[in-house]
């Protein structure tokens, strides 16, 4: 089997977040997970009974599919509890892609939850073993802020983006999350305001940062076969690309060249697509500068342009490319990892269920993951009936 | 097989594990005797850091330690701005050498630390936990390729 062969044999059939926000201390991320499982097989027409593969990764917990595979009762035939980050859920859905194209297993759930937001009033997760010593922590740097810092700075100082091209990007998040009811920051932003606000680790200040929330979500995927017998339009997986160069930001060779240039260029080559096929990107947006590396890294714009091409609302409502149509991490929801929102969001707004945010006649969506600090970068692209 | 009584016998493997190449271990001593040390391959010359056992870029084995002049280049720099303590930079920083660590630049105000700014790396012997290699700003004279 070639990647090509895998374009459009998989195909999402249900999606859905849990309770977003800030849901309570006496409630657990499995929880929100479930919850988010339950609605999204729903909206497949399926239950747990038919779940035969599970995908799952939950921060702090290294069984997370053991759990979660007790808490809901499923007993797969096929489990994937790969780690990177928040990239994970884009991974796990290339990975369920391959596994059922494989016969490895029929119906695969993906699913996510955590409590990142109320566990700030609860104690800290105890710590694992000790992976390898830290070489940067005796620098008492701000992760994973500084990472993003270090990269927004030298992407300044090379190719002259400014903070105001930065703070484009959360205005336009934040025009877009004023559309969306779930979203948990709806308040009117504007340039200044993000310009103005106290700096965390410089260029980043705190409007350049994603929120912290509570939050789950799930998205169910079976062959191409037996989605058209289910009650929801397919969403299919055209194409997906996975790639990671380094974990410390330290070793990351150029900080303003992200290795989602590799797995964007395998997700295109899978979907005999490129990105001007593209109607909406879903980016994993955990700081401003993530939006621009991630547009140029997968072929929007030229290396070093990103700053101008997200300025003068390009990006926001309205604009020539829609980008984090739910208000992304940084005004909607960002529960520690973000990448299974991207999915979820492609998926409704191919399926044109977006609401008053739906843009008209999307085929093609991106959807990108990003773990660690630019670390893992896992990039799906996603689309309707048309495009098989 | 070692005849019993033999060097090797009475020095069991897995002490010669810990004890003879442990690279954070190993790390850790030079960094104490005041060097900023790194590794270099045998195989193909690349210089590695952090230390480890096998070689990034070609998978050698064979890694030998070095010590480095200390000059270098800031890379990238962000400056964390404590609410109850004064702001300092935490900087990447370009080893002449070719290698690239996190550090910071002392006796220079954290606002003062540009991206291409010529410092000199040298061990911090009583940092907040332990030695660490810090960076002050190098004299124009040094900076400038002596080569
Ligand atoms: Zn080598």
């Amino acid at each position: 089997m070639s990647p090509r062969d895998l374009r459009g044999a998989a195909a999402i059939v249900g999606v859905a977040e849990s309770d977003l926000g800030e849901v309570g201390q006496d409630r657990y991320a499995i929880e929100l997970a479930a919850q988010a499982a339950g609605t999204a097989l729903a909206e497949a027409g399926l239950t747990t009974r038919d779940v035969d593969g599970l995908f799952c990764a939950i921060a702090g917990r290294g069984m997370a599919p053991l759990d979660v595979g007790e808490y809901l009762g499923v007993r797969p035939r096929y489990t994937d509890g790969t780690m990177v980050g928040g990239s994970s859920f884009v991974s796990h859905l290339h990975h369920a892609a391959l596994a059922i194209a494989a016969g490895a297993c029929d119906v695969a759930l993906i699913v996510y939850g955590s409590t990142a937001r109320s566990d700030s009033g609860r104690g800290r997760l105890a710590m694992g073993p000790p992976e390898l010593p830290s070489y940067e922590a005796a620098y008492r740097p701000r992760p994973p802020i500084t990472g993003y810092a270090l990269a927004t700075a030298r992407h300044m100082h090379q190719y002259g983006t400014t903070r105001a091209q930065l703070a484009e990007v959360a205005v336009a998040a934040r025009q877009w999350a004023r559309l969306n009811p779930k979203a948990f920051a709806r308040d009117p932003l504007t340039v200044e305001d993000v310009l103005a606000a106290r700096m965390v680790s410089s260029p980043l200040s705190t409007l350049d940062c994603c929120l912290v929330t509570d939050g789950g979500g799930a998205v169910v995927v079976t062959s191409a076969a037996r989605a058209a017998d289910l009650p929801r339009p397919p969403v299919y997986l055209l194409g997906a690309g996975e790639a990671h160069w380094h974990r410390a930001i330290s070793q990351m060779p150029d900080l303003t060249v992200t290795a989602a240039t590799e797995s964007s260029a395998r997700a295109y080559a899978m979907a005999g697509l490129g990105p001007e096929d593209v109607d909406m990107v879903q980016l994993y947006d955990a700081f401003t500068i993530n939006t621009i590396l991630f547009l140029e890294d997968l072929g929007f714009c030229k290396k070093g342009e990103g700053g101008d091409f997200v300025s003068g609302g390009r990006i926001a409502p309205g604009g020539e490319l829609p980008v984090n149509t739910n208000g992304g991490g940084l005004s909607y929801c960002h529960p520690g990892m973000y990448g299974i929102f991207p999915l979820i969001e492609a998926t409704r707004q191919i399926r044109g269920e977006a609401g008053e945010r739906q843009r008209p006649g999307v085929s093609v969506a991106v959807a990108h993951g990003n773990g660690g600090q630019l670390s893992s970068q896992v990039t799906a692209i996603l689309g309707g009936r048309d495009t098989l | 097989m070692t005849a019993p009584g033999s060097e090797a016998a009475v020095t069991p493997r897995h002490e010669a594990a810990v004890t003879g190449s442990a690279p954070h271990r190993e790390y850790l001593d030079r960094l104490a005797a005041g060097s900023v040390p790194f590794q270099t391959c045998d195989g193909c010359l690349t210089a590695v850091f952090p230390p480890r056992v096998i070689c990034p870029a070609c998978g050698a084995t064979e890694l030998r330690w070095s010590e480095s002049s200390g000059l270098g280049t800031v890379y990238s720099t962000s400056v964390i701005a404590p609410r109850d303590a004064d702001p300092y930079p935490v900087v990447l920083v370009d080893l002449d050498e070719g290698f690239r660590m996190m550090s910071t630049v002392v006796e220079t105000p954290a606002a003062d630390v540009p991206i291409g700014m010529r410092v000199r790396a040298h061990v911090e012997q009583d940092g907040p936990s332990g030695p660490r290699v810090v960076c002050t700003a190098a004299e124009a004279a040094e900076g400038e390729d002596a080569s």
